[in-house]
C-alpha cells in the first residue's frame, strides 16, 4: 500500500480529465438555448411542418436531391398546396433563409453538428444585412 | 426408357446454367440503365448536328465554350494538363484523325467545336461502379457529382476524351459564379450535360444559343420533323469514331 | 487464435527493419493527407493521363497475389509434397498482396469517402464492382486458410476437413482476381495498347512469373535470416514454374508486338512505339522499358540452362531479373501507355511527383510490414513445432 498516494492522484487526475468537458461547459456560462433565428419576412409556412425540418430537414435535402438530379423532379409541391423549386441555392437560400452564413451554419456550429459537405459545390448568396435571420 | 434421376438432375443444372449464364452476360455487358435508347419509341432522343460549313466563317470564335463554361461555372485552370472542359474548339486532325491527305485538307475547319457525344451506347456508363453516370431516357448521359467517387474509370472507357476530372478544388479557378448553377469539388469527374436544366425549361443548350453563326442545330432524333432529322436527311454527315459502336449523338455537317 | 505475440519477440535487426517500414508508412501518410487535403492534383496525373502510378501498382500486385496458386494448386491437387512447407507462405503473401491492391486502389481515389458507394449502388456492368467482389473474397479466402492453416500447425492437429474445400476455391478464384483485372482494362473501346484478347493470358503469365520469383527470394531470405528452411526441393520447382511463365510472358509479348507492328494500324502500333521510342519527344519510359527487356532476357538465359538455373545463387540473380522487369512493364508501362497516345490523339506526359512516390512507398510499406509480421509468426510456429 505504499502506491497509495500514487494511486489516489492518478486516479483524481483521470476523473478530472474525463469529466473536463462538464466543467469546462460550466465556466463558460453556455446556454443549451440555441442561436435565434428570424424566419423569413412574408412567408407564412415552411416547405414542410417546422417540427420535421428542425429534425429532419437533411432527410428532405437528400431526398430532394436524389428526385431532381436522378428523377427529374424538378419541382416539390408542399402540403399546403405552395409548389417550390427544387433547389438549395435558388429556394432554400435565395427565397427563404438568406445565406448559409445567416441561417445554416449558425444552428450547426452552435450544435459541433459540422456542416455537410454541401457548400464545396453550391454556393450561397451573398450576407444581406437585414434577410434571413440575424439576431 | 426410363428418366433416371441423375438424368433429371443433369438436364436441370443445364437449363439453369444456360438461363443463369445467358442473364449474368447480359447484366455484365448492358450499359446498367433500363432503357436503351436504341429502340426507344415514343420517347426523344436529342442530338445536337454542328454545321462546320457556318462554323469556319468565324475563325477563332470560342463563343460556345464562353457560353457553356460561364453558364456552368467551368474553372479556368491554369496548367493546361489539368484543364476542365465540357465544350471547346480540337484541331481537326485530333477529331478526325487519319482522314486528312493532302487532298482533303481543305474540308475540315482548322478548328472545331467537339463535346460529350451523349452516346446511344455509352462506356462511361457501362463502367462506372456506382451508377454515377446513367444514361437518361431522353438520351442525355447524366453525371451525379454527389455520387461520384472520382476512380476515373470513365474517364479510361471514354474513347472521346470528353470528360474532365478535378484534380485540385476549382472554385479559386472560376470566373464570376453563375448562382443558378453549383460548381464541383475536388475529386469528381464532370463534362457536358447536354444543358439538361436548360432543357427542362423547354430552352436550348448555352453553347446552341451563343453560336453568332447559327451552326449548331439541337432537336430530337426520334421527331421526323425536328431540325436535327431534318437536315440530317438532307447533307452527309459524319461522327467521331463510329465504327467503336458507342452510337454518339452529335453529327457534323461538312 | 491470431499468434500475434510471436511478432513483438525479435532482435535488433527486426526491430531495426519494422521501424524503418514504419517511417516509411509515415512520409506516405503524411502525403496522403496532402493529397486529402489539396486533392489528386499532387500527383502527376494529368486530363489525358487519368491513372498513373497507383493503378499500375494495383495491377502488378494483383497478380503477385494471384500467384499464390502456384504453390497452392501442385500441393493440394497433385501431391507436390515439397511444396508441404511454403503453401503457407505464398497465401500469406497473397493475403499482403491483396492489403496493397485495395490500398492502392483507395489512395487512387478522388472521393475515397464514398468508395461505399460502390457496394450501396452495386453496378454488375462495371467490371470495377466484381474488381471489389473478387478482390474482396480471395482476401476473405487466403486469410481464413492461412490462419485456421497456422492454427492447425500450432496446436499440433490436423486442419479441419470443412478447408479443403475452402483451399480448392482459391485456386479458381485467384484466376478470377487476376482475370478480372485484365478485364477492366481489355472491354474499352477507346484504348488500344489494351483492347487486346490476349491481355488477360498476359497479365496471368506474368504474375506466375512474378509472384513465385518473388517467393524464391523470400524464401532464400528466409532460409538466410531465421531457421526456416523452404527445401532445395520446393525452390527447385518455383524456378521451374518461374521459367515457364517467364517464357510464355515474353512469348505473348511477342505475339503483341507481331500484331501492332506487321499490321501497320497506327491505333495499335503508337502506344508499343511510345513505350519503345518515344513519341513526340516524350520519352520519359523508354530507357525503362528497354531495360525490362534487357532483364527478360537475362533472366530466360539464366532459367533456361538448367546447369545454370539449378545453381541457386544464379535462381536468386534471376528471380531478381524477373521480379524488377516484370514491374516494369506492368507497374511502369503498361497502365499509362493505355493513355498515350491521348483519344485526341495528343501525346501527353506524365512523371509522378514525389508525393505521389511516397505515398507508394507508404503502401508498399503496408505490404512489407504485414508480410515481416505473418512471416514472424510463421517462423516462430514452424521453430516451436
Amino acid at each position: 500500500m505504499r502506491d497509495r498516494l500514487l494511486i489516489y492522484t492518478g486516479l483524481l487526475l483521470f476523473v478530472a480529465l474525463v469529466t473536463f468537458p462538464l466543467w469546462q461547459g460550466l465556466a463558460a456560462r453556455g446556454s443549451t438555448k440555441g442561436p435565434e433565428l428570424k424566419l423569413p419576412a412574408g412567408r407564412k409556412n415552411c416547405v414542410a411542418p417546422i417540427p420535421y425540418m428542425r429534425e429532419a430537414h437533411m432527410d428532405l435535402l437528400m431526398k430532394w436531391r436524389d428526385a431532381k438530379v436522378r428523377g427529374q423532379m424538378r419541382r416539390f409541391t408542399a402540403n399546403d398546396g405552395t409548389t417550390y423549386n427544387v433547389s438549395l441555392t435558388g429556394t432554400c437560400l435565395t427565397q427563404c433563409h438568406g445565406s448559409r452564413e445567416q441561417f445554416c451554419d449558425r444552428c450547426h456550429a452552435f450544435a459541433g453538428v459540422p456542416t455537410p459537405t454541401c457548400w464545396g459545390c453550391h454556393t450561397s448568396p451573398p450576407v444581406v444585412a437585414d434577410a434571413g435571420g440575424t439576431s | 426408357m426410363k428418366l433416371t434421376r441423375k438424368d433429371f438432375l443433369r438436364i436441370l443444372t443445364g437449363t439453369a446454367v444456360a438461363a443463369g449464364a445467358g442473364t449474368l452476360v447480359h447484366a455484365v455487358g448492358s450499359d446498367g440503365t433500363e432503357t436503351s435508347n436504341r429502340t426507344a419509341t415514343g420517347k426523344q432522343r436529342w442530338a445536337m448536328v454542328i454545321d462546320l460549313q457556318k462554323c469556319r466563317r468565324e475563325t477563332g470564335c470560342t463563343k460556345c465554350s464562353a457560353a457553356c463554361h460561364r453558364a456552368h461555372n467551368v474553372p479556368q485552370m491554369p496548367d493546361t494538363a489539368r484543364e476542365v472542359k465540357w465544350i471547346w474548339n480540337e484541331r481537326r486532325e485530333h477529331v478526325f484523325p487519319y482522314q486528312e491527305s493532302k487532298y482533303t485538307r481543305q474540308t475540315l475547319p482548322e478548328t472545331l467545336p467537339i463535346l460529350c457525344n451523349h452516346c446511344a451506347d455509352p462506356a462511361c456508363v457501362r463502367v462506372c461502379p456506382t451508377k454515377a453516370t446513367w444514361k437518361r431516357e431522353d438520351g442525355v448521359v447524366m453525371m451525379d457529382y454527389h455520387r461520384c467517387i472520382g476512380c476515373r474509370y470513365c474517364m479510361a472507357a471514354c474513347p472521346y476524351g470528353s470528360r474532365s476530372f478535378n484534380y485540385l478544388d476549382p472554385r479559386p479557378y472560376v470566373g464570376t459564379v453563375n448562382p443558378d448553377f453549383p460548381t464541383r469539388t475536388a475529386g469528381v469527374v464532370e463534362k457536358c450535360n447536354f444543358c439538361e436544366e436548360l432543357l427542362a425549361q423547354g430552352r436550348l443548350p448555352a453553347c446552341v444559343e451563343a453560336c453568332p453563326q447559327k451552326a449548331m442545330l439541337f432537336g430530337d432524333l426520334n421527331d421526323e420533323n425536328s431540325s436535327v432529322r431534318l437536315i440530317l436527311g438532307a447533307r452527309f454527315a459524319v461522327q467521331r469514331k463510329p465504327e467503336l459502336g458507342c452510337g454518339p449523338s452529335i453529327f457534323y455537317l461538312v | 487464435m491470431i499468434m500475434l505475440d510471436k511478432a513483438f519477440a525479435g532482435g535488433r535487426r527486426y526491430w531495426g527493419w519494422i521501424i524503418f517500414l514504419l517511417l516509411l508508412l509515415a512520409a506516405g501518410g503524411t502525403c496522403y493527407l496532402k493529397q486529402l487535403r489539396y486533392g489528386l492534383g499532387i500527383t502527376g496525373l494529368s486530363r489525358d493521363v487519368s491513372w498513373g502510378l497507383y493503378i499500375a501498382q494495383f495491377t502488378f500486385f494483383v497478380g503477385v497475389a494471384a500467384s499464390a496458386v502456384m504453390v497452392v494448386l501442385p500441393y493440394y491437387l497433385h501431391n507436390v509434397r515439397q511444396f508441404g512447407r511454403i503453401t503457407i507462405l505464398g497465401e500469406l503473401l497473397a493475403v499482403a498482396s491483396v492489403v496493397m491492391c485495395m490500398l492502392f486502389i483507395f489512395v487512387d481515389m478522388g472521393q475515397p469517402a464514398r468508395v461505399l458507394n460502390v457496394i450501396l449502388h452495386p453496378t454488375p456492368s462495371s467490371l470495377m464492382f466484381w474488381d471489389m467482389v473478387s478482390l474482396s473474397g480471395y482476401l476473405l479466402l487466403n486469410a481464413v486458410i492461412a490462419t485456421v492453416m497456422l492454427n492447425a500447425e500450432y496446436k499440433g492437429t490436423p486442419a479441419p476437413a470443412w478447408i479443403k474445400p475452402v483451399i480448392y476455391l482459391s485456386i479458381p478464384w485467384a484466376v478470377s482476381i487476376h482475370t478480372v483485372t485484365a478485364f477492366l482494362y481489355n472491354g474499352l473501346p477507346g484504348r488500344h495498347l489494351w483492347f487486346t484478347a490476349i491481355l488477360a493470358p498476359r497479365f496471368l503469365a506474368s504474375a506466375f512469373a512474378s509472384g513465385p520469383s518473388l517467393l524464391i527470394l523470400l524464401c532464400l531470405l528466409l532460409r538466410k535470416l531465421t531457421s526456416f528452411d523452404a527445401g532445395h526441393e520446393a525452390i527447385r520447382r518455383l524456378g521451374v514454374i518461374v521459367s515457364y511463365a517467364m517464357t510464355v510472358n515474353v512469348f505473348f509479348l511477342l505475339l503483341e508486338l507481331f500484331t501492332a507492328l506487321y499490321s501497320h494500324v497506327p491505333e495499335h502500333a503508337e502506344p508499343f512505339a511510345y513505350l519503345f521510342f518515344g513519341l513526340q519527344g516524350n520519352h520519359g519510359l523508354v530507357p525503362f522499358m528497354w531495360l525490362s527487356i534487357v532483364l527478360a532476357v537475362a533472366a530466360l538465359v539464366l532459367l533456361l540452362v538448367p546447369a545454370l538455373r539449378q545453381n541457386e545463387s544464379v535462381l536468386a540473380l534471376a528471380s531478381i531479373f524477373v521480379f524488377v522487369s516484370l514491374w516494369l512493364e506492368k507497374g511502369l508501362g503498361l497502365i499509362v501507355a493505355g493513355f498515350v497516345p491521348s483519344p485526341l490523339h495528343t501525346v501527353p506526359f506524365y512523371r509522378p511527383t514525389a508525393p505521389e512516390w511516397a505515398i507508394v512507398c507508404g503502401v508498399w510499406a503496408i505490404g512489407a510490414l504485414l508480410l515481416t509480421v505473418f512471416y514472424k509468426v510463421t517462423v516462430s510456429i514452424r521453430e516451436e513445432t
